[in-house]
């Protein structure tokens, strides 16, 4: 059993690069995405702000295994052919942009309008005052859901097995497959998931830490 | 130090100026003018329309009619008459022109007590940030905080943030300082120490518009008082005249006779 295992490693390896690199691109994208709208969110003229209130209620309302199928079955009806690769990481991206959306939303509307105002009255424009004095603070406010959305992003990912990519969730079963050693296996990648969103939650934890200097 | 505006041209000048929250007035046709060195303190009732006044001077609140002009220049619109806002740049020029300090604070809460004065200085003054934090060591020792420029602002009591918050807005040589209610927020015994800065800052003859319910201090340090009441000027004049007992206009002798029953 050991050495079927030991001999499958590999394949396994390469699914986990896979659900890294799956996780690293929805998350990048879905940063910059979610920061982009949700100032619009904030900021922006109301049409802009019904457009992405709009945008973030209706995905987010949508099980994200719908939104994938519906990237990938749906969009070739309008004309719209992605691999299924790409599909899997758009339908992610869009889910999580949603939540990113939200999150810079709550973080920016934590910071009393009295900081805007002093930053105001010492005659920064609207761009420094949120590059110096706003996102820094929401920064800290952000940081925490963010990082556990992170999290679910990773284990989010296992979902794209389901459009046949091989990411580690997939590697899995297809060993197990071939081994019959379902316990050791899932259990092997229930800790390789559980070490990854370990090592992030740790990660935030100590971000926090260092970004902790508001008294509150 | 100028007692009346009258022979020199007004600093501030504030002329006809109305602003309604929805239906309610809040500000009506207000007028004052303001010389250069002179301490006008405004006081009044709550919710007579002094903090609005106060933000309408930098704009941070736009008001409905009237004019108001700082050095000639109009403070929120643009020159030549038709009441188009200005630019956010032009704005952001114009209000670093005016000093502001908070009844609560408002420091920024990520930055030290330097970092709070050199954020202006670097990034809208444009000086590199030795010069900024020589500023602001400077401007710290002034209010008596040397030796708390590095702290955050949670590491200080009240009565330091608001010196931190008075340099701040000094540190930018503003044309014209305005400090609204700036002790309300302080333990007692932490006043004394926030007045004794403004005070030194009259000495050196900077210019300020004050909304304080300190009658005390106003009587002693300002060149005029406003007494503002349902938002408009109800009577102005040097602290002697405004807060003599024996006054003939009736609401403000209200006002005192019920500030003193409540403060002494
Ligand atoms: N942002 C606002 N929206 C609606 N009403 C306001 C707002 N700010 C102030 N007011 C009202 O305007 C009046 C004057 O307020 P304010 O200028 O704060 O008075 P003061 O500083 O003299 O106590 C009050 O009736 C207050 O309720
Ligand atoms: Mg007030």
């Amino acid at each position: 059993m050991l050495s079927q295992i030991l001999y499958a490693l590999p394949f396994l390896a390469q699914g986990f690069a896979l659900t890294l690199w799956v996780s690293l691109l929805v998350v990048v994208l879905s940063l910059i995405a979610g920061v982009i709208l949700g100032v619009g969110l904030v900021y922006g003229p109301a049409p802009l702000r019904w457009a992405v209130r709009i945008f973030s209620d209706t995905i987010r309302g949508i099980p994200i295994l719908v939104l994938i199928f519906f990237v990938y079955y749906g969009l070739p009806a309008v004309g719209v052919h992605l691999q299924s690769f790409w599909a899997a990481v758009l339908a992610l991206t869009l889910f999580k942009t949603a939540q990113v959306v939200e999150y810079l939303r709550g973080a920016v509307a934590s910071i009393p309008k009295g900081q805007s105002e002093a930053a105001m009255a010492i005659g920064l424009t609207f761009r420094q005052r949120l590059v110096y004095v706003v996102f820094p603070q929401a920064f800290r406010r952000f940081l925490p859901p963010w990082i556990n959305g992170v999290t679910d992003a990773v284990k989010g990912s296992a979902l794209v097995s389901l459009l046949g990519i091989t990411d580690l969730m997939q590697a899995i079963n297809q060993v197990i497959g071939r081994t019959y050693e379902a316990m050791p296996l899932y259990i092997l990648g229930a800790l390789i998931y559980f070490a990854v969103n370990y090592a992030l939650s740790y990660a935030s934890r100590r971000l926090e830490q260092r970004f902790a200097f508001i008294r509150d | 130090m100028a007692n009346s505006s009258n022979n020199s041209p007004a600093l501030l000048d504030i002329a006809e100026v109305s602003k309604s929250f929805g239906s309610v007035e809040v500000l009506r046709s207000v007028g004052l003018q303001v010389a250069k060195g002179e301490v006008v303190t405004v006081i009044g009732p709550s919710g007579s329309g002094k903090t609005t006044l106060l933000r309408c001077v930098n704009f941070l609140e736009s008001y409905d009619s009237g004019s108001i002009r700082i050095d000639g220049k109009e403070v929120g619109f643009r020159d030549g008459g038709a009441r188009q806002r200005r630019s956010e740049r032009d704005l952001a020029g114009m209000r670093a022109e005016t000093g502001m300090v908070f009844q609560g604070f408002n420091l920024f809460p990520h930055l030290t007590a330097a970092g709070n004065i050199m954020l202006g200085l670097t990034k809208v003054r444009g000086k590199s940030t030795s010069e900024a934090r020589a500023a602001a060591e400077h401007w710290l020792g002034r209010v008596g905080l040397a030796h708390k420029a590095d702290s955050l602002p949670a590491e200080l009591s009240g009565g330091q943030q608001q010196r931190v918050g008075i340099a701040r807005a000094v540190a930018m040589e503003p044309k014209i300082l305005l400090l609204d209610e700036i002790t309300s927020a302080l333990d007692p015994e932490l006043v004394g120490e926030v007045l004794a800065v403004v005070r030194s800052l009259a000495e050196d003859g900077m210019t300020m518009v004050m909304v304080t319910h300190e009658m005390a201090f106003a009587r002693d340090a300002s060149s005029r008082i406003v007494f503002m009441a349902d938002g408009s000027v109800s009577a102005v004049g040097p602290p002697k005249e405004v807060l003599a007992a024996e006054t003939t206009n009736e609401r403000l002798r209200t006002f005192l006779a019920r500030f003193r029953a409540s403060h002494f």
